[in-house]
């Protein structure tokens, strides 16, 4: 039974980690925390069904699609709103990213909202991979970690061995300095928001097959994500990804040993309580702030 | 110019004569109102007044002590259990109003604890987690009905001699009244100014002798207590509660009505009360308008699907608030300013 607890606690964990890391990903950038990101996650995973069965494409060309048009919604988001911004102070920043989620979950509800979708990929929920007494694994539970994985590893790739990676590196790190550098660190905040998204959009197509297609389905996925990334400490690639795992095993274990009804309110109780032991986090040192 | 010497005129509730006297008209004119429009307009003014005194403890909470709070509707949720569940005893609603707004102001002291060391997401994480939890506690509860929700009793207003509902119109007149006037003095005693140290600089202001943990404590009480009494009255008001209406989306809804109408000022609290609740009213009728509504309405049935139109209002109510971000951030009450000062030296 342990077995398919920690699968399940390791298939919910990827995808906490994945949105947390697309929290993250903003956060270092910009200091935002984007609520914005389950709504364009699930935009996108929208736009993976309209290919898929309106389009009738294959699923690779319309995974390829979903994430080109993710990052399109991402950098299109960060061009059009948070950069026009004229004072922004953290609440103006929030404000907006609240605004743009409501907008794009308008959209979604007006388009789509109405019927409900059936959401079939490759990789289906029914069908076992694996199966012995105390265990089965789905397709679906081997492809989120799989896929989960590759990100992580993508990511990391990305950002520690590419020049856009140390760019992004360098405008996290001072924005004025890089810019003296010759560092772009506009469209450098462009492209995050970009990448962010398209992270965020496969935990979206993650999501879908395992909960219901509709307008909603992410909210509980980014708090969750959010959640994460805080109790990992927001500024912390590595930290954000162990507090979605951490935060999968508590849920899994909890519901399992405790009580299901209050699966979800654990998550934020454990966080509120670490908060006051690590008010940055766990992996993240605190720092004060100087006058 | 005319210059303050003594600190009492910096406290006093109305600055100028004519001040008070357009608040007074203002007043007779809102309690002369039962007798002239229907029950349903009435209704709409009760939904303002709610609003209206959440969004004063919510902006004194995030505008002027710069804590940023995405739990609300957990402590308007607090608030309307707590009215419904005494109601049902026979209590009198005046107790009932002030204990659910004093218990809603313990919770809101308890999760402004964690406040005293979080900053930026990490309170908000925590603020927002509060509101999804007491959503959940409430709804497992079979005191409070769990999922299926309560009824609240109607409340004896018979020896006013008046209609319910404009007894009722009255109650929440007196009350919206009253808090106003609270959050007005309280704003501009040591608390208030307190209040505006610890968001300018929690640093320089605990130097000069501002207690940091006192302070940012007294806030989410504050802020709470107002959500408890607003709570309360939406209790009365719905006359049926149940834990989905004090939903996350609630919450957003809060924090963006004190956006719209300014961030840390009372004015700016009930401009944002009374337009965001037409605005959530008349989104919905959006269609009706004449030459908009038929675009909107053929845009919708080309290239949308037609029964989800009501999620137009999501749509507008967002960009709303993003263009008061990027073109006014200090929302209808720094129009107002603007417009004050320029007739104030007018015509020059």
């Amino acid at each position: 039974m342990i077995a398919q607890l920690l699968i399940n606690a390791l298939v919910a964990g990827s995808i906490y980690a994945l949105m947390a890391l697309a929290m993250s990903i903003i956060y270092k950038a910009s200091e935002i925390p984007n609520f914005g990101q389950g709504e364009m996650a699930m935009f996108s995973t929208y736009i993976t069904f309209v290919l898929l069965n309106s389009l009738g494409w294959s699923f690779l060309p319309a995974l390829a699609g979903t994430l080109i048009f993710a990052f399109l919604l991402g950098v299109i988001f960060e061009f059009v709103f948070i950069r026009r911004a004229k004072e922004p102070t953290l609440l103006g920043f929030i404000i907006i990213t609240l605004g743009f989620q409501m907008v794009l979950y308008g959209l979604a509800g007006w388009k789509w909202g109405s019927d409900q979708r059936t959401f079939s990929l490759p990789f289906s929920e029914s069908e076992v991979v694996l199966r012995t007494d105390s265990l089965v694994l789905t397709e679906h539970n081997l492809a989120s970690i799989l896929i989960a994985i590759l990100v992580m590893v993508g990511l990391y790739l990305l950002l520690q061995h590419t020049k856009l990676g140390l760019a992004m590196k360098a405008s996290q790190q001072n924005v004025k300095a890089a810019r003296f550098n010759g560092i772009p660190t506009n469209r450098i905040l462009g492209i995050s928001f970009g990448i962010s998204s398209v992270v965020g959009a496969i935990a979206g197509i993650l999501v879908a097959p395992i909960s219901t297609l509709d307008p909603t389905m992410m909210w509980d996925p980014l708090l969750k994500g959010f959640a994460a990334a805080v109790l990992g400490g927001m500024k912390s690639l590595p930290g954000v990804v162990v507090g979605g795992l951490l935060l999968g095993l508590i849920e899994n274990l909890f519901g399992f040993y405790i009580s299901v009804e209050f699966k979800s309110v654990v998550a934020f109780t454990i966080i509120i309580l670490v908060l006051f032991v690590k008010p940055s986090g766990l992996f993240e040192k605190h720092y004060v702030r100087k006058v | 110019m005319k210059l303050k010497k003594y600190y009492f005129e910096d406290v006093k509730l109305f600055r100028t004569t004519a001040g008070l006297i357009w608040s007074l008209l203002l007043l007779t004119l809102l309690i002369a109102l039962p007798f002239f429009v229907k029950t349903y307009y009435l209704s709409i003014l009760n939904l303002m007044a709610l609003n209206v005194i959440v969004a004063l403890g919510l902006n004194m909470l995030v505008g002027n002590t710069g804590l940023i709070s995405l739990g609300h509707a957990g402590f308007v949720a607090i608030g309307a259990y707590v009215t419904a569940f005494l109601l049902q005893f026979g209590l009198p609603f005046i107790l009932a109003l002030i204990v659910a707004g004093l218990i809603a102001a313990l919770i809101g002291a308890l999760l402004g604890l964690p406040s005293l060391r979080l900053e930026g997401p990490y309170l908000t994480i925590a603020t927002l987690g509060f509101g999804l939890a007491v959503m959940v506690i409430i709804g497992r509860m079979d005191i409070f009905g769990g999922r299926m929700g309560m009824t609240v009793p109607k409340i004896n207003l018979g020896w006013t001699g008046l209609k319910y509902d404009n007894a009722l119109y009255y109650v929440f007149l007196a009350v919206t009244v009253l808090m106003i006037i609270f959050a007005h003095n309280l704003l501009k005693s040591r608390i208030g100014r307190a209040f505006q140290a610890v968001r300018d600089s929690d640093v320089a202001a605990s130097v000069v002798g501002v207690n940091l943990t006192y302070y940012k404590t007294l806030s989410f009480a504050i802020s709470a207590f107002f959500a408890g009494i607003a709570g309360s009255l939406w209790a009365l008001y719905l006359q049926f509660v149940t834990p989905g209406t004090f939903s996350f989306m609630m919450s957003i809804l809060f924090l963006a009505t004190i956006v719209l109408g300014g961030l840390g000022s009372v004015t700016g609290s009930i401009l944002g009360g009374i337009l965001m609740t037409l605005l959530s009213i008349q989104l919905d009728k959006i269609v009706e308008v004449p030459v908009l509504g038929t675009l909107i309405k053929g845009f919708s049935d080309t290239f949308m699907n037609p029964s989800g139109i009501a999620n137009i209002k999501w749509v507008l109510t967002g960009l709303i608030l993003i263009a008061v971000i990027l073109f006014e951030p200090l929302g209808l009450n720094g129009i107002w300013l603007r417009v004050k000062r320029y007739w104030r030296l007018w015509p020059f």
